[in-house]
């Protein structure tokens, strides 16, 4: 498609490329195009915060594990020793015409390339009462320290929406003993994603924590306190639930408001191929804010909003725009989490059901809180993918196991190689071969028994 | 806080106030027959002579008391050094020895009751406070809050803490005989188990043995679940309270010299000192022993063994300064600190410290073998110079004292030589390593944040780099507070230990060297 690299983009020895957010993606990319382009101008803009700071940790920041400053995965000197510089300010609009990112508060910024790596923003519904004071959702180093004031001595919070986010303000609201009331829609705790035994440990796990975890359960209203703030909301059941909080989790989506109304296209996300690029030379889009014309494989999403794959974009790019341009393409997919004190771990493709076609595997410790469980397909037992909770899996192995195609004996076979527990804990995988054996009918957990089956029925 | 554990801590608080005020009770009264008895023959008739004025006085303070004995005292050597009389100068110090034979008071005469409100007292108020800690919580570390402490976050209450632990250290080392009281108090104990008078030093040694045994329980609780945290704070635990602690004492029991078989030069700065190799030489086949066990630690256990575990065999499973460390100073361990720049101050620091010591023993032993000739003078300067900056100043006072300021490994980072000789294994020599798990990092911090030895861990973490420092000691909670499962630590082949271009796994289109 773009074997043309001159075509892909400005390849201008002092070129100037403007890099708008200053995430996982937008950093990755100023860093890798340093690394390999030593002369480009590089600027990379937000208005969030000055410096880069890992989202992921925000809810640490809340809890005091960390301080905001612990976030920050590079020391400040570093952006200035490696010329990338850093502007705070928000970017009120792109005028592609005249290449030109004009801000609220400063004279506009011209580019040669411009890297559009905005992020997301939270969800709102448009349910009654979302605007009073201390209501809010979890996305932004701002959301955070509002978090900190409207949460400030408070004794009961609402949590709406079973995701990602919402179990992680529930467990920051907890740490700080308010009393936590979690409303999810779903039968059961993230039940799109994960399987139900899975969804169950963790719905488990979730009430041991005290929290009054409410399944089936819909928002219909927060109620006003007669002064702007809410003091309650209403449920689909008509119950009133009193709160002086709620946190609105309820996903998260391109953060591209302010680039709606110009000739860049755009549709939930800003629209690319799988180079990045966008309808408008030299603007690229990457990281949660892009959305792909086609998604990267079968089975991943036109939008990817992960932490990984805004690193993967970052590199990538980069890559392409100081050398022959690739595709996008991403390899096995990989996810963890963590639901309060359980690690969660996936590699490959694992929905929530499945069909005929594939036949699963699950072992469960008798105390309920390690699971693992395999995917592979009916007929020829290659392995689709593991989940693993409460277990740690090595990325490495699984890589190979996947890309290879493993057959499901022969990878809990070597289980014990992918163990990526601390030193002295129980040794599982001899337990999970076991069980292994007896659904499956197999022999993979004794395998010197049968090599010498083998041997004697020679 | 449960009100059970609002009492201990009450308790703790009270047992603790308790101590510091036993130093400032009772009288002092200084007799002929005490100057008899503790001082050595050659001093006897000068001092029996110069301290008359103070015999059948008494002192209600020990600062009057001392301030008295050091009036008398440093008359006579004034003078002796005005006239440059350098012979005649009395250079030991009898302040301590004297002033705790003079000691009168209620704590010397019921040691155990003053024992029971202060040192026991606080013992019992901490484990009322910890042994409820995480009690209906499920299993898992909780570091929730330690950022809104001012007790861990460098707040009012960690400088107090501090200065406390600092001034009491300056008291130990420099100023014993204002402390004559709390001696006296465990004085009984000290006599139950080698028959001698307790010391100053049998004093720590009790409080350093009981804050390692207090505090390991506090980390059996914090830590739940975690089965190299709990047992490695179980080994610091043990080898505290036999090695460092018991069989020292019954060594002298023995009538052997007080001996720590876990403790190894160059930590153990002292062990080819003369007074040291004489003892051992002179005591038959446990001093033999206990020379050749500290020859063969130094030559063949540490190489052997860190090659095999890395340093963490020493430094966070047997070592009494890491006991203390990981176990009285785990609250404070997120405060050390982890920039480029600290990391440049401690190569050069504990390296330094190093080479002086090397240097130091060398003098030592060459002086030794040349009967005391031309280096005495400069090797007793040297020791008295090692000892006051290094083994009081920096183990010491910077190295405990500091730890609600700087974090609890300041003196094992910047300060211990043995650390850097480990480390020096550990770095080039060594099967462990902490092995990254792919492309599962997602830079959140936690890992650096409580790497007590101010490692940047997530820097390697993220770019998919097995973490190689001589200075790691394998404590294990970088991995233990990773929320994503991204660290392990582990001893494996030499081979692809260190990779200095990591590739982080799990994008396909190119290949980042990172
Ligand atoms: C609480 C929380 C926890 C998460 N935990 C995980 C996890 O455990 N694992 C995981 O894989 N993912 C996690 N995620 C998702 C992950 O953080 C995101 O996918 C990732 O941060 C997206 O990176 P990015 O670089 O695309 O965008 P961002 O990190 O959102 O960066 C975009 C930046 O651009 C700035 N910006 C946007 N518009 C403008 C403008 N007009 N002017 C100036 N600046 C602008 C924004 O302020 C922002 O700073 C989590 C997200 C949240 C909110
Ligand atoms: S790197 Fe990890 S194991 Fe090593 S000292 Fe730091 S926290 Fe402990
Ligand atoms: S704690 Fe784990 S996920 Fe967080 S930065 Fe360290 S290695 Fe990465």
């Amino acid at each position: 498609m773009h074997s043309n690299s001159q075509d892909f983009c400005n390849r201008n020895p002092n070129r100037r490329i403007v890099i708008i957010g200053n995430g996982i993606a937008g950093v990755t990319c100023a860093r890798q195009i340093r690394k390999m382009d030593n002369s480009a101008r590089i600027t990379i803009i937000s208005g969030e915060t000055k410096h880069f700071f890992s989202r992921t940790a925000l809810m640490y920041i809340y809890m005091g594990h960390m301080k905001y400053e612990h976030t920050k995965p590079y020391e400040d000197f570093f952006w200035e020793k490696n010329r990338l510089e850093l502007k705070q300010t928000w970017v009120k609009k792109v005028d592609f015409e005249a290449k030109n990112v004009i801000f609220e508060d400063d004279e506009p910024l011209n580019y040669d390339i411009l890297v559009l790596a905005t992020g997301s923003k939270n969800n709102k519904y448009g349910w009654p009462g979302q605007e009073l004071a201390g209501v809010q959702g979890l996305y932004s180093k701002q959301d955070l320290d509002l978090m900190e004031t409207q949460t400030k001595g408070i004794k009961k919070a609402v949590i709406v929406g079973g995701g990602l986010i919402g179990i992680e303000m529930a467990e920051m609201l907890r740490s700080r003993n308010v009393e936590v009331t979690f409303l999810v829609r779903e039968n059961s705790f993230w039940d799109h994603v994960l399987p139900p035994e899975e969804s169950d440990m963790i719905n488990r796990h979730i009430r041991e924590h005290h929290i009054d975890l409410r399944l089936n359960t819909e928002l219909k209203e927060i109620l006003d306190d007669g002064q702007g703030r809410a003091k309650a909301v209403l449920t689909n059941h008509g119950e009133t639930i009193p709160c002086e909080f709620v946190g609105l989790t309820i996903g998260v989506s391109p953060n591209i408001d302010f680039l709606i109304d110009s000739t860049l296209a755009t549709k939930k996300g800003i629209l690319a191929d799988l180079y990045f690029k966008t309808n408008i030379p030299n603007v690229f889009a990457i990281g949660d804010c892009v959305e792909f014309h086609k998604a990267p494989a079968s089975d991943r999403k036109n939008i990817e909003q992960v932490w990984y794959t805004g690193r993967m974009h970052g590199e990538t790019l980069a890559h392409n725009l100081c050398n022959e341009p690739v595709k996008y393409q991403p390899g096995v997919w990989f996810n963890s989490a963590k639901f309060f004190d359980i690690e969660y771990q996936t590699y490959g493709w694992v929905p929530p059901l499945w069909d005929s076609d594939f036949n699963s595997f699950y072992w469960e410790h008798p105390e309920g809180k390690i699971g693992f469980r395999m995917l592979f397909e009916s007929q020829s037992k290659i392995i689709k993918g593991v989940n693993a909770f409460g277990l740690r899996l090595s990325h490495a192995f699984f890589d190979q196991v996947i890309k290879e195609r493993w057959n499901a004996d022969k990878v809990i076979q070597h289980l014990g190689k992918a163990n990526f527990n601390a030193e002295f804990y129980e040794k599982v995988h001899k337990d999970i071969s076991k069980r292994y054996d007896l659904e499956m009918g197999t022999n993979v957990s004794n395998p010197k028994r049968n090599f010498l089956k083998r041997i004697m029925n020679k | 806080m449960k009100n059970i554990q609002i009492i201990g801590l009450a308790i703790f608080v009270l047992g603790l106030a308790i101590f510091s005020i036993i130093p400032f009770l009772g009288s002092y009264q200084l007799e002929k027959e005490m100057v008899a008895d503790t001082v050595k023959e050659e001093h006897q008739e000068i001092l029996l002579d110069i301290l008359q004025p103070m015999y059948g006085k008494t002192y209600f303070s020990n600062f009057a008391f001392v301030s008295d004995y050091r009036n008398y005292f440093d008359q006579f050597n004034g003078e002796l050094k005005e006239k440059e009389a350098w012979d005649e100068v009395i250079w030991d110090d009898y302040a301590f020895a004297l002033t705790k034979a003079s000691t009168k008071s209620e704590v010397k005469n019921q040691p155990f009751l003053f024992l029971g409100i202060s040192i026991f007292a606080s013992v019992i108020g901490a484990l009322l406070y910890i042994f409820p800690l995480y009690r209906h919580q499920p299993e898992g570390i909780k570091n929730d809050g330690i950022y809104h402490s001012s007790m861990k976050s460098r707040g009012v209450l960690g400088i107090i803490t501090g200065t406390y632990l600092i001034l009491f250290y300056i008291i130990l080392y420099w100023f014993p005989e204002y402390m004559t009281n709390l001696v006296w108090m465990v004085d009984p104990i000290s006599m139950g188990l080698s028959g001698n008078p307790a010391t100053q030093w049998f004093l720590y040694g009790l409080m350093y043995t009981l804050a390692i045994l207090v505090m390991g329980i506090r980390m059996f609780r914090k830590y739940r679940g975690n089965k190299y945290q709990t047992l490695r704070t179980a080994s610091v635990m043990f080898f505290q309270i036999s090695f460092a602690f018991l069989i020292p004492e019954i060594m002298v029991l023995l009538n052997k010299p007080w001996h720590d078989f876990k403790n190894i030069w160059p930590l153990d700065y002292s062990f080819f000192y003369d007074y040291r190799m004489e003892g051992m030489l002179s005591s038959g086949a446990i001093g033999m022993f206990m020379l050749v066990w500290g020859i063969i630690l130094i030559v063949i256990g540490v190489p052997l063994l860190t090659y095999f575990y890395g340093k963490r065999w020493y430094c966070s499973w047997v070592c009494g300064c890491g006991g203390l460390a990981e176990t009285l100073g785990d609250p404070y361990r997120q405060l050390s600190d982890k920039s480029l720049k600290a990391w440049q101050v401690e190569r050069y620091m504990v390296h330094g410290v190093l080479v002086l010591a090397v240097v130091m023993t060398a003098v030592t032993i060459a002086n030794y073998f040349s009967g005391f000739g031309l280096l005495g003078n400069a090797t007793n300067q040297l020791h008295s110079f090692y000892g006051f900056a290094i083994g009081s100043a920096f183990a010491g006072v910077i190295g405990t004292g500091f730890y609600p300021l700087m974090g609890n490994r300041v003196w094992c980072r910047f300060g211990c030589p043995l650390a850097a000789y480990l480390g020096i294994v550990q770095r080039f020599k060594s099967r462990f390593r902490i092995t990254t798990n792919g492309g599962q990092c997602i830079s959140c911090g936690n890992c650096s944040t409580y790497c007590e030895m101010g490692i940047d861990v997530r820097w390697y973490a993220q770019r998919g780099q097995n973490i190689v420092r001589a200075s790691c000691v394998g404590c294990g909670v970088c991995a233990a507070v990773c929320p994503r499962g991204v660290l392990k630590l582990e001893n494996g082949p030499e081979k692809g230990r260190v990779n200095d271009l990591p590739i982080i796994i799990g994008n396909d289109s190119i290949t980042v060297k990172n």
